[in-house]
């Protein structure tokens, strides 16, 4: 099963590839990864989608707890949350099917950020199944390049 | 007062109460040492840095202090590797200081550069670069910290030149705070009286306990919660000497080279207690096979050590010496009906220990392996310490030699480091001056750190090595023996030197027995004489280490040796 874990952190050199080894050591799955600067400049939030039965998750969060710089890990899955993720996609546009394409971009409330006489370029923000959803719409058009950021995601208030 | 940064290191190690370390110098460090000189603490000149991070190693086994070791940039520091992984499988506490190229020349591939935090990533508990010499004092204190409290492991520091040639004022903190480290101690309370509950209902209870009740000190609360239960206790490697080997509750080690009773125990069992235990593979054999009607309690500091390899039915995170006092604490006493359930289970681990006692050719006119190190444990003293290096060397010593005390088995464990064993023994030599030290070492091992002699013989510590020497990798050969069609690849040692003159050689008195009847005399030569010596034994070259529960089996699936190979294996009574 897919899980998102929030993971506070020391903002120092090096804290990343403690986490991004420990990953790797113990042979744990990296789906999506992303990290920032939280309101406490001090502190990082890395938010790491991984995938594995009940065993593994659970020994990806004590394995995370016991790295000296880890603050906090949060298993999103077990709580109510939010997630969104970014693309700037860059599709190939004719004359013949431009109309179509800012179509489907306005469904998906997606910006332009881009245009040229071949091509848009599109910021696209939203959950994995509506990115997904986008991508499989625009692909026919020909993508040219896709730039994704991974997850960020927080827990709910209520 | 402003200080430099070698003598603010100085002055930090005094703080924690540094008496002695290991370690080789080097030109990033020129500064350090300069320090160092005079300065009250020890600094043990080791012949190569692996042999100082086992030493420190050594030093902090066998006292229960954290080791010190330091090497220089580059090849110094990836010298410490290997020790530095011993330590961290091991959870030995340790604290690395290795020297780094200036900061302005990091990364740039300077001479005698390496990432040394990089590479010791994955072993160390934690590491700091240090990159301003004011953080310095505080970096030293939060390491001797984290290598000592919780599950203890080693601490790398890395110490730019400039930042040891640097100022700054001496600021060590009154405390050290860390917001992401703080190890649960304390078990939790409603836990601790799940596990009497098991007690209560089990019919067949066993105890595995592992090197957390050495690192932990909890070898007396140990005997008193088995003796009260009256339990049979199992020891890892680790383990031994935890509880008193000559203890009539005592099962010996269990797993891969295990005692048959302590094998059979945990598998017919239905309540294993593992406390301070980790459930190695070596220890578990085939996990789906292992104890398949028990219920599983383990009590441990690291609670990642918790169902990461057995599925545990109540866990207790905290530090088994505290469980245990509070264990025994709440403990009332036995109804009557429950102790003869209890005596029931007895009687059938004392029939297994009938059934198969450890047990080698006593008849044999060669000198067997098994037999020096039991007359070595017969004639020895109770307190010794006894390292080992790695192979058949360390399961001989683990079955055959009685280890009473806690602290006075040192061995590799989880990494298998060859190598370690004597510079292991000067490490716990230096830490505890009066006491017998003996590496039990095999010809192949003892070669891989045979240099230390030089060191042994500059302070003339009385460490005693006695080789075991068959000529052979001797544990890789058997199993070429069982399961390779006998072809030995690799592991014939046919051009050994004389180790008898090579000890002469450094200074250091050597001893050769080649007849069954000189062993006592030669081990008590080695024993009495006032300094180094080297006690070469020529052994049985094809002797083998069993009993022996291939990979991948069950634990109770054991192999006898050769002779009893046709054997039919016995069938536990139920």
């Amino acid at each position: 099963m897919r899980h998102t874990i929030s993971v506070t952190v020391e903002n120092r050199s090096g804290v990343l590839s403690r986490v991004v080894g420990l990953f790797s050591g113990r042979g744990f799955n990296i789906d999506s990864l992303s990290v920032g600067e939280t309101v406490d400049a001090t502190i990082s939030r890395i938010t790491i989608v991984t995938t594995g039965d009940d065993r593994i998750i659970e020994q990806v969060t004590k394995q995370l707890r016991k790295l000296v710089d880890v603050i906090k890990v949060t298993d999103l899955t077990d709580v109510n949350f939010v997630d969104r993720e970014l693309i700037l996609i860059k599709i190939n546009a004719t004359e013949k099917n431009k109309a179509e394409i800012l179509r489907i971009n306005e469904i998906f409330r997606g910006k332009i950020v881009d245009v040229s006489p071949t091509s848009y370029t599109f910021e696209v923000t939203g959950d994995e199944n509506k990115i997904e959803a986008f991508i499989k719409l625009v692909k026919p058009f020909g993508v040219k390049e896709i730039a994704r950021t991974g997850k960020v995601a927080v827990s709910r208030e209520m | 007062m402003q200080m430099t940064g070698a003598q603010i290191l100085v002055q930090s190690l005094k703080d924690e109460g540094v008496e002695i370390m290991f370690g080789y110098p080097g030109g990033v460090l020129l500064d350090f040492y300069d320090a160092l000189f005079k300065s009250g603490i020890r600094h043990i000149l080791t012949r190569h840095e692996q042999a100082a991070a086992h030493a420190a190693d050594g030093y902090a086994r066998s006292s229960g202090r954290v080791g010190v070791c330091m090497a220089t940039s580059g090849p110094g520091a990836t010298n410490l590797v290997t020790g530095v992984a011993t330590a961290y499988m091991d959870s030995v506490p340790l604290v690395a200081l290795t020297g780094q190229v200036p900061t302005h020349m990091i990364g740039g591939d300077a001479f005698q550069e390496a990432d040394i935090i990089g590479i010791t990533r994955p072993i160390t508990k934690h590491s700091y670069l240090v990159t301003r010499t004011e953080d310095l004092a505080r970096i030293v204190q939060e390491a001797f910290h984290i290598a000592s409290t919780g599950r203890p492991g080693p601490v790398l520091v890395d110490l730019p030149k400039d930042v040891l040639a640097g100022k700054a004022k001496y600021n060590r903190p009154k405390s050290v705070n860390i917001r992401g480290y703080k190890p649960k101690v304390e078990g939790h309370s409603g836990q601790i009286k799940r596990v009497l509950t098991e007690i209560g209902k089990a019919k067949r209870a066993v105890i595995y306990a592992g090197g957390g009740i050495i690192l932990s000190d909890a070898s007396a609360e140990l005997r008193k919660f088995a003796e009260h239960n009256q339990i049979p206790v199992t020891n890892t490697l680790l383990g031994l000497g935890g509880f008193p080997a000559d203890h009539p509750l005592h099962l010996g080690m269990l797993g891969m080279h295990g005692t048959y009773r302590a094998n059979m125990t945990i598998h017919e069992s239905d309540l294993i207690l593992a406390i301070g235990a980790r459930f190695d593979d070596r220890v578990t054999g085939n996990v789906a096979k292992f104890a398949p009607n028990a219920r599983v309690v383990h009590i441990d500091i690291d609670p990642s050590a918790i169902s990461k390899n057995i599925v545990v039915h109540v866990p207790v995170v905290g530090d088994v010496k505290g469980v245990l006092a509070e264990l025994n604490r709440l403990q009332k006493k036995e109804e009557p009906v429950w102790a003869e359930i209890r005596q029931k289970w007895l009687d059938q681990v004392r029939q297994w220990s009938e059934e198969r006692p450890l047990a080698y050719d006593k008849d044999s006119a060669q000198i067997k392996p098994q037999y020096v190190i039991e007359r070595l444990s017969e004639l020895a003293p109770d307190d010794a310490i006894i390292t080992t290096e790695v192979g058949q060397n360390q399961m001989w010593t683990a079955q055959f030699y009685q280890f009473k005390k806690p602290r006075t088995l040192l061995s590799s464990g989880g990494l298998g480091t060859m190598g370690y064993g004597f510079p292991a023994a000067m490490g716990a030599q230096f830490a505890n001056p009066g006491r017998l030290v003996v590496d039990i070492a095999g010809d192949g091992s003892i070669q891989m750190n045979i240099q230390e002699l030089a060191t042994v013989a500059q302070h003339n510590l009385p460490v005693k090595v006695l080789i075991l020497n068959n000529c052979f990798l001797g544990m890789v050969r058997q199993w070429q023996e069982l399961f390779y069609d006998q072809k030995y690849s690799s592991t014939c040692l046919a051009s050994n030197p004389d180790f008898v003159k090579i000890a002469e050689a450094y200074g250091v008195k050597g001893i050769k027995v080649e007849n069954k009847k000189d062993v006592d005399s030669g081990l008590l030569e080695m024993i009495r004489h006032d300094g180094p010596v080297v006690l070469e034994v020529l052994v049985d070259r094809e002797e083998g280490v069993y009993p022996m529960v291939p990979a991948g089996a069950a634990s109770s699936d054991m192999i006898f040796g050769p002779k009893r190979k046709e054997e039919k294996k016995l069938k536990a009574v139920k």
